[in-house]
């Protein structure tokens, strides 16, 4: 099986490797996938609460190139969308720009989901923090 | 010495055609070109000579009699042979067959057709070194019981199973005893009287010869075996294989064959050493890695080891100028992790990091140091990208965590 060079491009120069502080409140943090399948994706996204839109994003993944490449390309291309853009991304579209194989396919359904997962993290962790604030307000 | 690029380290998938393997077959091909079958020319007694020869130069490999080599296409179609001409010839003996879990698909695949033809198929167990427990094949033996198949050293982790023990099993309980020896004829002293083997499979291409040909030793005496052929023709090779012969490919078999025979003992330690050598500079260098299978009871050549957060295709991928093979679901075609290091007990979190190096006749030193050099730098780099790693020096237990396939990890 010969990989698409920008597949082979990502995994020697992979975007965004790293991690972010998970206990920033600004932080979403997604843990996608399981060890036994070979594939572990962990996508992190630095929010802007004010602007909604995502600042930094980094990712970890143990799993094949091309589920290397799906995840670096998935830190690309949230980097400055809102949220809400960065929730609309499609698996679809990231087979099409790694010209992934069918065999291949469930690499980019699990980025997809990592975003997700990264973005309802940061999403729950608003949400409370926004319950805690009129609490705080009130004992002022 | 600079090594010569791309390095090919997977000898057990299949080996180079020795040059002098090469040499003998050549004159066959448009010399000596004679179907081997023709009794009344000279072009057929020149072919037929070629492949007599190359008989016995196979049967003095394994210490058979000219009389017992069978010419097939290859160890897959002899594994199909003894098993299926067994099965039918001796049905009415019994319909029982034992053989275990980490043999090669055309042995299990075999079995598994037998059983829906109404042939009972017992799967033996291995324990964590990969070889059979003697007392579990005791105990699974029935008075229907017609053939135990055990291979002599498996493909992925290069365990050699307790062959000469089990033949002296079966030889007491008048079961005959088939072996797979495609790892192993060629590369350690297999003999079919001293293991009290009834049949053999041998694959050429595994031991410096051509794809294409293998052969089934088939013992005569001390009992004596039949089989129902399963290829119906000219009657050929004692009505047991019918089809012209492959007498290029034959005359290469049986030159590979006798090249072993004399350069076994002294390419076995070689090998052994330049083995040793390379596991030596892994765990030199890595921590978290594990050898899988049994180091003792293994071919000189083969090494497989799991490393541990690191994924087997992405590992395959970085030391892209060097052919070794991984355990990892995503290099197999259907997507499965190993099923042989599953049967070891190795976690499937671990099967996915496996990889197997096969060393070979024409293995350097050079090589064997780049490999090692080239892996140990993937393997930091992508442990580097690993969640994995990461939460096993943050001190968290794995195999603890429940894991989601979407919407995130709870801990």
């Amino acid at each position: 099986m010969a990989y698409s060079d920008k597949v082979v491009d990502h995994y020697n120069n992979p975007r965004n490797v790293g991690s972010l502080d998970k206990n920033d409140p600004n932080v979403g943090t997604g843990l996608v996938g399981a060890p036994e399948c070979g594939d572990v994706m962990k996508l992190q996204m630095k929010v802007n609460p004010q602007t909604q839109v995502i600042e930094e994003a980094k990712f970890k993944t143990f799993g094949c190139g091309s589920a290397i490449a799906s995840s670096s390309l998935a830190t690309e291309w949230v980097k400055g969308k809102t949220v809400e853009e960065a929730l609309a991304i499609k698996n679809t579209e990231i087979v099409k720009e790694l010209s992934l194989p069918p065999v291949k396919i469930h690499c980019s359904v699990l980025a997809e989901d990592a975003i997700k997962a990264a973005l309802n993290d940061w999403k729950k962790k608003q949400a409370s923090d926004a319950a805690a604030q009129p609490a705080a307000a009130a004992q002022q | 010495m600079a090594v010569k690029l791309p390095i090919y380290m997977d000898y057990h998938a299949t080996t180079p055609v020795d040059p002098r393997v090469l040499e003998a077959m050549l004159p066959y091909f448009t010399q000596n070109f004679g179907n081997a079958a023709s009794r009344n020319h000279s072009f057929g007694w020149t072919a037929e000579e070629g492949v007599e020869n190359a008989r016995a130069q196979i049967a003095s490999l394994v210490g058979a009699s000219p009389k017992e080599i069978i010419f097939t296409s290859g160890a897959t179609e002899s594994n199909n042979l003894a098993i299926k001409g067994v099965a039918e010839m001796y049905r009415e003996k019994g319909n029982h067959i034992i053989t275990q879990v980490t043999e090669h698909k055309a042995v299990l695949d075999t079995c598994k057709r037998l059983e829906k033809a109404g042939c009972e198929v017992t799967y033996l167990p291995v324990e964590k070194d990969g070889r059979i427990n003697l007392d579990d094949l005791r105990r699974a033996i029935t008075p229907k019981t017609i053939l135990i198949s055990i291979m002599y050293a498996n493909n992925e982790i290069g365990v050699v199973q307790p062959i000469a023990e089990i033949g002296k099993i079966a030889k007491e309980k008048g079961i005959f005893f088939h072996v797979d020896g495609v790892q192993a004829v060629g590369k350690i002293p297999v003999d079919v009287q001293k293991d009290n083997i009834d049949l053999l499979s041998i694959s050429a291409h595994k031991l410096y010869g051509p794809k294409g040909v293998g052969a089934l030793y088939v013992r005569r005496r001390n009992p004596r075996v039949q089989l129902a052929a399963i290829i119906d023709g000219g009657g050929h090779e004692r009505g047991m294989r019918s089809g012209t012969l492959n007498v290029t490919g034959i005359v290469g078999f049986g030159k590979a064959c006798e090249l072993c025979q004399n350069e076994m003992a002294e390419e076995s330690a070689r090998l052994s050493r330049l083995r040793d050598r390379l596991k030596a500079n892994f765990f030199g260098k890595l921590d978290e890695i594990f050898v899988n299978g049994s180091l003792s009871e293994r071919l000189p050549h083969n090494l497989n080891i799991s490393f541990a957060y690191v994924e087997g295709e992405s590992l395959l991928m970085g030391i892209n100028d060097v052919a070794v093979s991984s355990g990892s679901a995503c290099t197999s075609a259907t997507l499965e992790p190993s099923y042989v290091l599953k049967a070891l007990g190795v976690g499937e979190d671990l099967a996915h990091t496996s990889i197997r190096f096969g060393l070979g006749r024409f293995t350097t030193q050079e090589e064997v140091d780049y490999v090692a050099d080239r892996v140990i730098e993937t393997v930091v780099r992508l442990r580097e990208l690993s969640p994995l790693y990461e939460m096993a020096k943050e001190g968290v237990d794995i195999s603890k965590m429940q894991w989601s396939a979407s919407a995130g990890a709870e801990h």
